[in-house]
């Protein structure tokens, strides 16, 4: 579809907003529908609108093999990484209040619970997001790709 | 700093967390993936055993996932049951790893290896966490991620057979999977919790229900899949026969072990011994199965030219042991049951390294090429030997232990015809490996063997010595039984609610 300028000058003028929005619903996730497998989609769905318009090769320029595979393993490692932290800081494995530390029994303790479980939900979030989307890509590279190559 | 209450997790989150960094640090040297194996299964091992020493010491251990308070959190339990489980896979895991390294090499492409690793620990957290978690569907995302890898790991064999093998394990797996997701839902359904300890509390008063009922037929139709309980046992020859040695191994030793624990987790403790005895028995079903694969599973390894072909066979007949010692459903044969599935790993481990190891240095898979490899490879023989014997059940070996705790069982139960067919399948089992045995010591070299340099050649150090040291294992705890008997014993009798 290289020949498609049509096609070619939407996708581009659509990209940036598809991932803008994919970053809203990651971020949003804990306290409305989304979260990170949403988002992560949207993400790996915009690479995969930019590979059909501009073909494998460029696609891959912008996305390379070892890059994907860097985000494959880097979101669940962040969200188990967020997992192995809470029980460093003292909770048990994803408690986040464990983050929350002395202030948990501070004046204003309530308030720095409720932080605490937000960052650490916001954390493993945007690992799933990072997983889901690398995965999206790598599928979609996979079986895409010629047999002969 | 991490303290002891978070052993339960750090068993499961480690060979997690190796998982993902294989393939990354796998990329700066291939061998680093191995060495990272080695340590997350050491480290699992030792904190499974640091598990069990205080569940025996001081009851059982609940640890709750992110501080949520069960039914509401998921729960990891240890009970002498599950905390026995852990250190066995645990343990034939490290003793696989250590042997894994150069089978691999030769098994799988060089590009492929760190991948390779990566799934063995994602196979390997699974079997942990069906083993130690409390919850119910917990347990099935476990069962997934262990079969996903599995099917993975099975189609990394080098011959395209192995596609197929891995292909016919995804789809009867697959429905597996779905009968036993069905059955959760249908609990779900009707009590609204999902949390094991919980249902069990619940479940009593609804054993009338056809929800609940049919929710068991799934469970057990499900897992009798994943198990290959006869007849479902189509797709296991297949995978043993194509997939690289060290997973057939592998999962010869443990995984239809765990689906045998998952088994009899179910039965006995989310519903309750009265229920799969008395109220939809069950049990007898699973008694004439399993005599039906102990004898079938035998007659058919008799028959077989392919050696590993041979030893799946003879899984399916030892996987009817483990079901007909539980489904007689005393103290005695209970015992025997839970021996067996850490006695037959043992047996069934070695075999397969064995194989590996002549696969590795040979090429040679089929029976009638083995004559005279007992000059050949000298060690790797006599732990054929030492296994052989325990699966025929000679006294002094591991094989004798289970057997003969079945045997007991069943006599106390008054079904004294169960022994004649434990008795028949020890001879058959005598006939297809003693026909081995006879013909690697006693009879000329094969065509095959001759045409290789005279001189014994032995596989290379790491994976003789790790088949020697399991089979080794066959004797030593055939004669110091009294180790795992006692923790079995503790787990028989917490699992028939005495």
């Amino acid at each position: 579809m290289k020949e498609h300028i049509v096609i070619r000058t939407v996708s581009r003028l659509l990209i940036p907003f598809i991932q803008l929005f994919a970053l809203y619903v990651i971020a949003h996730g804990d306290i409305s529908p989304g979260g990170g497998f949403q988002g992560g989609v949207i993400i790996g769905a915009s690479v995969i609108l930019y590979v059909i318009s501009f073909g494998m090769e460029d696609g891959r320029r912008r996305v390379s093999e070892s890059i994907s595979d860097f985000m494959n393993s880097a979101g669940v490692f962040l969200f188990a990484g967020i997992g192995v932290l809470c029980i460093l800081a003292g909770g048990a494995y994803l408690e986040y209040t464990a983050f929350a530390g002395k202030a948990a029994h501070g004046e204003h303790a309530e308030h720095a619970l409720h932080l605490a479980s937000h960052l650490g939900i916001y954390g493993i979030e945007i690992g799933v997001g990072i997983t889901v989307a690398a995965v999206m890509m790598t599928i979609f590279f996979e079986t895409a790709r010629h047999e002969d190559d | 700093m991490i303290s002891a209450e978070n052993l339960p997790i750090l068993v499961i989150i480690i060979p997690l967390i190796s998982a993902i960094i294989t393939p990354l640090v796998g990329r700066i040297h291939r061998s680093i993936g191995w060495l990272v194996a080695l340590l997350a299964t050491s480290l699992s091992f030792a904190y499974s055993l640091a598990l069990i020493r205080s569940v025996m010491e001081n009851g059982p251990i609940s640890y709750w996932l992110g501080g949520w308070e069960p039914p509401w959190g998921i729960e990891y339990v240890v009970t002498p049951f599950n905390g026995f489980v852990l250190c066995v896979v645990s343990f034939i895991t490290i003793v696989i790893t250590l042997y894994a390294r150069k089978s691999i090499e030769q098994d799988v492409s060089e590009s492929k290896i760190p991948f390779f690793y990566s799934l063995y620990l994602l196979f390997f957290t699974g079997l942990m966490g069906i083993v130690i978690t409390g919850d119910i569907f917990n347990l099935y995302v476990f069962i997934e991620i262990s079969a996903l890898s599995g099917y993975a790991l099975v189609a990394m064999g080098r011959e395209r057979d192995a596609l197929i093998a891995s292909y016919n394990y995804l789809i009867l797996g697959t429905i597996g999977a779905s009968f036993i997701v069905l059955g959760i839902g249908y609990l779900y359904m009707v009590t609204g919790t999902l949390n094991m300890a919980d249902l069990s509390a619940r479940l009593p008063e609804l054993y009338d229900s056809t929800t609940v009922r049919s929710a068991f037929a799934f469970f057990m139709v499900g897992l009798s899949l994943k198990l290959a309980l006869f007849p479902f046992h189509i797709w296991l020859p297949n995978v043993y026969t194509h997939s690289p040695s060290t997973v057939s191994a592998l999962m010869a030793a443990t995984s239809t072990k765990v689906s045998a624990y998952v088994l009899l987790r179910l039965m006995f403790t989310v519903y309750r011994p009265e229920f799969v005895l008395t109220v939809v028995p069950v049990t007898k079903i699973l008694l004439i199965l399993a005599a039906l694969a102990i004898i079938i599973g035998s007659v058919i390894a008799l028959a077989q030219t392919n050696i590993k072909r041979m030893l799946a066979y003879s899984s399916v007949g030892q996987i009817g042991y483990i079901i007909l010692g539980a489904s007689i459903a005393n103290q005695t044969s209970m015992t025997g049951s839970l021996m067996h599935i850490f006695n037959h790993a043992l047996m069934k481990g070695s075999l397969f390294m064995v194989v590996g190891a002549m696969v590795y240095r040979t090429g040679i898979v089929n029976i009638e090429d083995m004559r005279g490899m007992g000059k050949k490879m000298p060690f790797a023989m006599a732990a054929f030997t030492i296994g052989a014997l325990s699966m025929i059940g000679f006294p002094f070996t591991v094989g004798f232990v289970s057997k003969w705790y079945l045997a007991v069982g069943a006599l106390k139960a008054d079904m004294w015809y169960f022994i004649p067919i434990i008795l028949l399948s020890s001879l058959l089992t005598a006939v297809y490996f003693w026909r081995i045995v006879e013909a690697i010591y006693f009879r000329e070299k094969s065509e095959k063997l001759a045409g290789l340099p005279s001189e014994p050649a032995e596989a290379p150090f790491g994976m003789t010595a790790t088949t020697l040291f399991l089979s080794l294992l066959c004797i030593v705890f055939g004669i110091a039984a009294f180790i795992p008997t006692k923790v079995a014993a503790a787990a028989a009798k917490l699992l028939l609610g005495g």
